[in-house]
């Protein structure tokens, strides 16, 4: 019984892994994109991404995935059924449902995407503008200077709000069980239906509890070895 | 001809006339010393010429080459800016040195980047660097810090700190260098290491700009001082002039506040 308990469980949990693993590789640079438009100095572009990040921070998650899901496929369907010949409609009754994984991960991507970009804003703005000065009189590009100057000190600014962040990511991947996407607490949950046990709900939770034990030590790491100067 | 001519120089920061028609001359090898309370523009004067400002109107050349010219419709584009900028070095209150590089990359980076800009980067690569370092090790050894080549900003007292960025805004190779209140930032003990680096240098005939607060280091180093006052040049002429036999009336207030210096 504890074998094929402890089978399921991990299967769920590289699922769980899978969804946070794509989701951290596609958010962070996206956040990075998504910074930058918050903080360009043309207006319609500024505001524009605002509105997104504020819709994004502004819903739950969870409603997020569930639309995310299930809107594609219900105005394909929508569309299929009209009678017309306007080529939008034609285009519209092409959408299908997407692969739960994939919708998952993409929504997943999105949304921390936002909460990272204004991670990394805050990171930027704190830089002293003196930076970009002495870079400027150096005769340095916008582009050395983000990256051989400030990139650096934006990473050891972010480390301790991102890691909170990302360890939130980790407890976060449990809502795409509301797609039906099979991962941990999905695998352990199953067990109260077909066996009429609860431990390996509970067991579900040692798995987070180490995994980002692990995650606490890595970001330990990396903010010791950023220790060697300070500003 | 001057290596540097500012001409009717203006510019607001929204409704604060702050610089109000600046005119002066500097010949290379020469020194000159801007001084004059808090709020007089001394400071967006540099800033302007450094281009780290647009001015409103008026002109500034830089050896023989127009930075910036108010009457020119066509603006200067990022790309001739930056390259302007490399005829000037900045040396500021506050340091700006990067954090995270030890002395070295602090004094290499910029001459590095710039050199990856050459037609012989390719075949030169290693020879260039090498170029790059020996001289950044004979700047740290004029600034007195050959022992500090592998240390880090925070590591170094405020005095030490501003010489590396002298020593920085050297590596540039540029035709004048400025400094903003380069003493501002530092206790009064600090002060007389960075005062002595300047002096070396204008004896080595470097052309240079100093905002300064101190009084006696510019009469002895600068051949030339403006007193600014309200956005405008209320004074200006030889040191002992100046300083010693001021005849503007406004110059004598502000001297009287330096009196027992």
């Amino acid at each position: 019984m504890f074998e094929m308990v402890m089978i399921k469980l991990f299967n769920g949990f590289a699922v769980t892994l899978e969804l946070f693993a794509l989701t951290l590789l596609f958010a962070i640079p996206l956040g990075l994109i998504i910074c930058f438009g918050s903080m360009s100095k043309f207006k319609p572009l500024k505001a524009i991404v605002r509105i997104f990040v504020w819709v994004i921070r502004g819903t739950p998650l969870m409603l997020q995935l569930i639309v995310f899901f299930y809107g594609p496929g219900l105005i394909g369907n929508w569309a299929a059924a009209q009678v017309s010949a306007n080529p939008i409609i034609e285009w519209l009754a092409t959408w299908k449902v997407m692969d739960r994984m994939v919708s998952v991960v993409i929504m997943f991507s999105i949304n921390y995407a936002c909460y990272f970009s204004e991670i990394y804003r805050g990171g930027i703005e704190s830089i002293p503008r003196g930076q970009y000065e002495a870079c400027q009189v150096l005769g340095m590009t916008k582009t050395q200077t983000f990256f051989k100057v400030i990139l650096m000190q934006l990473v050891k600014r972010i480390v301790p709000p991102m890691s909170n962040e990302i360890i939130t990511l980790v407890k976060d991947t449990s809502l795409a069980r509301i797609i039906s996407v099979y991962e941990i607490i999905w695998a352990g949950q199953a067990f109260i239906k077909s066996n009429g046990i609860l431990w390996p709900l509970l067991a579900t939770g040692v798995f987070y509890l180490l995994f980002n034990g692990i995650l606490t030590l890595v970001f330990g790491r990396i903010e010791k070895k950023l220790d060697y100067y300070h500003n | 001809m001057a290596i540097l001519e500012v001409r009717n120089l203006h510019k607001s920061f929204g409704g604060n006339h702050v610089l109000r028609g600046i005119d002066f001359d500097l010949e290379e090898g020469r020194v000159l010393s801007v001084i004059g309370s808090s709020g007089s523009g001394k400071t967006t004067l540099l800033r302007c010429i450094t281009s780290l400002e647009t001015a409103d109107s008026g002109k500034i050349t830089v050896k023989g080459n127009v930075v910036f010219d108010g009457d020119d419709e066509h603006k200067l584009t990022k790309e001739q800016i930056r390259k302007n900028r490399l005829a000037v070095g900045l040396v500021f209150q506050s340091f700006n040195l990067f954090p995270q590089y030890s002395v070295m990359d602090n004094i290499t980076l910029a001459p590095r980047l710039q050199a990856k800009k050459r037609p012989d980067w390719r075949q030169n690569k290693k020879q260039i660097l090498e170029e790059i370092n020996s001289e950044a090790l004979s700047l740290l050894a004029k600034v007195g810090l050959s022992d500090k080549t592998e240390a880090y900003p925070c590591e170094l007292s405020g005095g030490q700190q501003q010489r590396v960025s002298i020593a920085r805004a050297l590596a540039m190779n540029p035709d004048i260098l400025f400094f903003d209140e380069p003493t501002s930032a530092l206790d009064p003990e600090l002060t007389g290491e960075i005062l002595k680096v300047i002096k070396s240098l204008a004896a080595e005939k470097m052309t240079m700009v100093i905002v300064t607060h101190e009084m006696a280091f510019a009469r002895d180093v600068s051949d030339h001082v403006i007193f600014m006052d309200g956005g405008v040049i209320v004074e200006q002429g030889k040191p002992e002039d100046v300083i010693n036999n001021p005849q503007q009336e406004r110059t004598k207030l502000f001297l009287s506040r330096f009196q027992d210096k």
